[in-house]
Parts: C-alpha cells; sequence; structure tokens
C-alpha cells in the first residue's frame, strides 16, 4: 500500500515539470500589481534551466522544442524563435553540469543570469533586426529582473519535487 | 592553459552532441533545426503557413482554456477595485450625466445636420454590422500586444478588418485561422494608426507604446493638444474607416498621451467590422 503511494507520488513528480513547462508556455505568467506596474517573469525560462541542469532526463530536449514552437504560436511570434531561446537555455545548463563537481544554487543562479540574459538578447535581436518588431525594453528587463529574483524561489520549490529515490 | 581550453571545448561538446539515454535528439541537432524554421519564417514559407494554421486552432483553444483561472482571477482583482472606487465614481458620473444631458441636444441637431449634408455630397455612410466575437485570450507578451478571437474565416473574418468595442476601436486583425483570429491592439508598440484631433481637426498618428495608453506622433511642433481633446481615426491609408473614435488627449501620463476610451486589459466581446462600405 505505501509502496503504491510511493509509486503514484513518484509518476506525478516525474511529469510535473513537463505539465508545468506546457502549462506556463500556453499562458504566460504576469501579475499586475497596480496600473503602473506589471510584474512579469517567464517561468519556462526556470522550469526549462533547473531541470536540464539537475535531471535532463526529467524533460526532453524534444519536447522543450515542441514547447518553444507552442510558445511562438500563442504569442503570436514567427515559428521557431522561442524553440532556439530554448535550446539555448539548455546549453547554458549542460554545460554548467558538465563543469560543475559540487553543485552551488548561487554558482547557478549566476550562470543562469547569463542565461537569460544571452537568451533575451538573442530574442530582441531576431524579432527586431530580422522580424522589424518594435520592442519595449524596460518590460524586458524587468521580466529579467523578475525571472531571475523567482529562481531561488522555484529552484527551492522545484529541490522538494524530485522523486523519492532520485 | 591547454588543459583549461581543453576542457572547455569537451564541456561544450558533451553539451551539444551528447545524449543521455532517454534523450531522443541532441541539442545541436534541435538548434540548428530551429534555425532552419526561423529562416523560413522569415521567407513567408508556404509549409511554415501551414504548419502555424494547424497548431494555431488547438492551441488557441488549449491555451484558452488554461488561462481562464488566471482570467478569472484578474476579473476579479478587477471588479474589487473598481467596487472601492464606485462611490467617487458615482458623483463623477452624476456630473457628467448633467454636462452630457447638456450637450446631447446640440449633438442630435449636429447629427441631423450632418445626415443633411451627407445626402447633399452623396456619402453613403452606411456599414457593415460586423461580427461579435469573444474573446478567448487576452495575451499580454513582452513583444506583442494581441487578443485571440473565436471568430475565423469561416465567419467571413478577413485581415485588416477592425475590432471594435462599444464602437471604440481597439485593434485590428492581422492573422486568420478557420476558426479564431489574431488581433493586434492599438496599444502595441507596432501599432500606427492615421487619426484626426478634434477639435481643430489635426492630422496625425497615433503610436501603441506597449502600455495601456498611446501616444500622439509626427505632430506639428507649434500645434498644442490639450487634455481631453478626441482622437478619432482619419481614414488616411484606407486601413480604417473614418470616424472611429479611439481615446482622448491626456497630457498628464506623457506629453500627447492618449488614454483609450476601453480597457486593452479587460476585453471579452469585441465587435469586428469591415472597412469597406456596405453594397446598397
Amino acid at each position: 500500500m505505501v509502496q503504491k503511494k510511493i509509486n503514484l507520488k513518484n509518476k506525478f513528480l516525474k511529469y510535473f515539470p513537463l505539465i508545468l513547462l506546457y502549462f506556463s508556455v500556453l499562458n504566460e505568467f504576469d501579475i499586475d500589481v497596480s496600473n503602473d506596474w506589471l510584474i512579469s517573469f517567464n517561468l519556462p525560462f526556470i522550469i526549462i534551466f533547473y531541470w536540464s541542469l539537475k535531471d535532463p532526463d526529467q524533460i526532453g530536449n524534444g519536447l522543450i522544442f515542441i514547447s518553444g514552437i507552442l510558445n511562438d504560436v500563442t504569442l503570436g511570434y514567427p515559428i521557431g524563435i522561442s524553440s532556439f531561446i530554448y535550446l539555448t537555455i539548455i546549453a547554458f545548463a549542460a554545460y554548467l553540469r558538465n563543469i560543475t563537481l559540487r553543485p552551488n544554487i548561487y554558482k547557478d543562479s549566476v550562470v543562469f543570469l547569463v542565461a537569460i540574459l544571452f537568451a533575451n538578447s538573442v530574442n530582441a535581436l531576431i524579432l527586431g533586426f530580422i522580424f522589424s518588431i518594435e520592442i519595449n525594453f524596460f518590460e524586458i528587463i524587468t521580466n529579467i529582473t523578475f525571472t531571475y529574483v523567482l529562481y531561488f524561489l522555484f529552484a527551492k520549490i522545484f529541490n522538494y519535487l524530485k522523486p523519492v529515490g532520485a | 592553459m591547454a588543459s583549461g581550453r581543453d576542457d572547455f571545448i569537451i564541456a561544450v561538446r558533451s553539451a551539444f552532441l551528447k545524449k543521455s539515454n532517454k534523450q531522443q535528439f541532441s541539442l545541436l541537432a534541435l538548434i540548428i533545426f530551429s534555425v532552419f524554421l526561423i529562416f523560413l519564417s522569415n521567407l513567408n514559407f508556404i509549409g511554415i503557413k501551414y504548419l502555424k494554421t494547424g497548431i494555431n486552432e488547438a492551441t488557441y483553444r488549449l491555451s484558452a482554456l488554461i488561462s481562464y483561472p488566471e482570467k478569472k482571477l484578474n476579473d476579479t482583482i478587477v471588479f474589487f477595485k473598481e467596487y472601492f472606487i464606485v462611490y467617487e465614481e458615482n458623483q463623477n458620473l452624476k456630473n457628467q450625466i448633467d454636462k452630457l444631458n447638456n450637450e446631447r441636444l446640440n449633438y442630435i441637431f449636429l447629427e441631423n445636420e450632418n445626415k443633411r449634408l451627407k445626402e447633399i455630397v452623396g456619402e453613403n455612410s452606411s456599414f457593415i454590422d460586423g461580427v461579435v466575437s469573444r474573446v478567448l485570450i487576452d495575451k499580454d507578451g513582452k513583444f506583442l500586444k494581441s487578443i485571440i478571437l473565436n471568430k475565423g474565416s469561416k465567419d467571413g473574418i478577413k485581415i485588416g478588418m477592425v475590432v471594435l468595442e462599444k464602437n471604440y476601436l481597439v485593434g485590428q486583425v492581422i492573422e486568420v485561422n478557420f476558426t479564431t483570429s489574431r488581433a493586434i491592439l492599438i496599444s502595441d508598440l507596432n501599432s500606427n494608426i492615421p487619426v484626426v484631433i478634434e477639435p481643430g481637426s489635426f492630422q496625425s498618428i497615433l503610436s501603441g507604446t506597449g502600455k495601456d495608453y498611446g501616444k500622439i506622433k509626427y505632430s506639428k511642433n507649434e500645434i498644442k493638444f490639450k487634455d481631453n481633446d478626441i482622437v478619432y481615426t482619419s481614414g488616411s491609408g484606407g486601413n480604417f474607416r473614418a470616424g472611429l473614435p479611439i481615446g482622448k488627449i491626456d497630457n498628464q501620463i506623457e506629453k500627447f498621451g492618449v488614454q483609450f476610451f476601453s480597457d486593452l486589459s479587460q476585453l471579452s466581446y469585441v465587435k469586428i467590422q469591415s472597412i469597406a462600405p456596405a453594397e446598397e
């Protein structure tokens, strides 16, 4: 009975990051604090970086690629941009995983900051220069800041959500 | 030194090429494929269009379903915010009603006079009533302010049609699928609308700011727009018909800022209209 419960819990935890990723690409999280302030953060970046770093088998690269396509469709961007951006985030996480012997959340967060700065810059460059879409840079900076700050919180939460024995 | 460089190369190569047991694709292969897709998107490749249209239908419905709790939560927050300001608003509304009652008589006279004059010059001012549509998703993306509507090509929606809320202009259709469509909002940074500002009939361009207000661009320096001057579409360029109210000048937000009549974050139902006059 106890074993059954653990198996069920493990099954749920196994698919949780994937469900959360698809949920977040189909519903970008924006919290409207007041009329002048909009707190927005990029949950897919956090999920992709964290799980690619800690357990890359949890969400496959192919599924992350597809989630990028869905994000492009939902937000009306040209197809392929979000997938490319998500894959660059995975690349940073994979590199960090390869060079790290003793994982530390502060070191992770520094690489995460570099990764999201790089990803958003590439995103803005592609949209601005190739597709001539005007961009509100202040909004992007706000988004990057909140994404970075909330990484610590989500990393803590995700630490508790690893399947038993993983 | 050489060893450090080797370690770097090994780490990078491993990150891009190595596949774990459960991974189906290497990172490098997927990156190349996504760059290929971006390249095809830029060329407006027909296959990408079909792919996008195919995914759109399912994704929009799914996204609307998933966004429903967040939307309801936002609606509730707005409801409580409005509840607290209702007394003050009531006083303002009473004053406005008095003022409007006085203006109404003047307006009826002008409307009749306008009708008579239009008959004299032979201008047909009747337009297609339009299609009422529900807003499925009102995503406030970082790069694009747009809404997804539950009417598509099967309902006669075409690219370029105007989107109205209570007869106020809120956007324009930019993408049409079979049962859904996407409209860019007037608040989007890429939105530029030829407008006329009354009183004075000054021609100008209204641009989106990416926030909940717009801004008058390209006006002559000597013109000073006053607060509460009304901004209408001018009809120049033929993308919008003339005379659609958009908002009023509010120099408090910023110089020549335009406060929209519609709250673009609270759109539930909109009317989609053709810009072409109805056939008689």
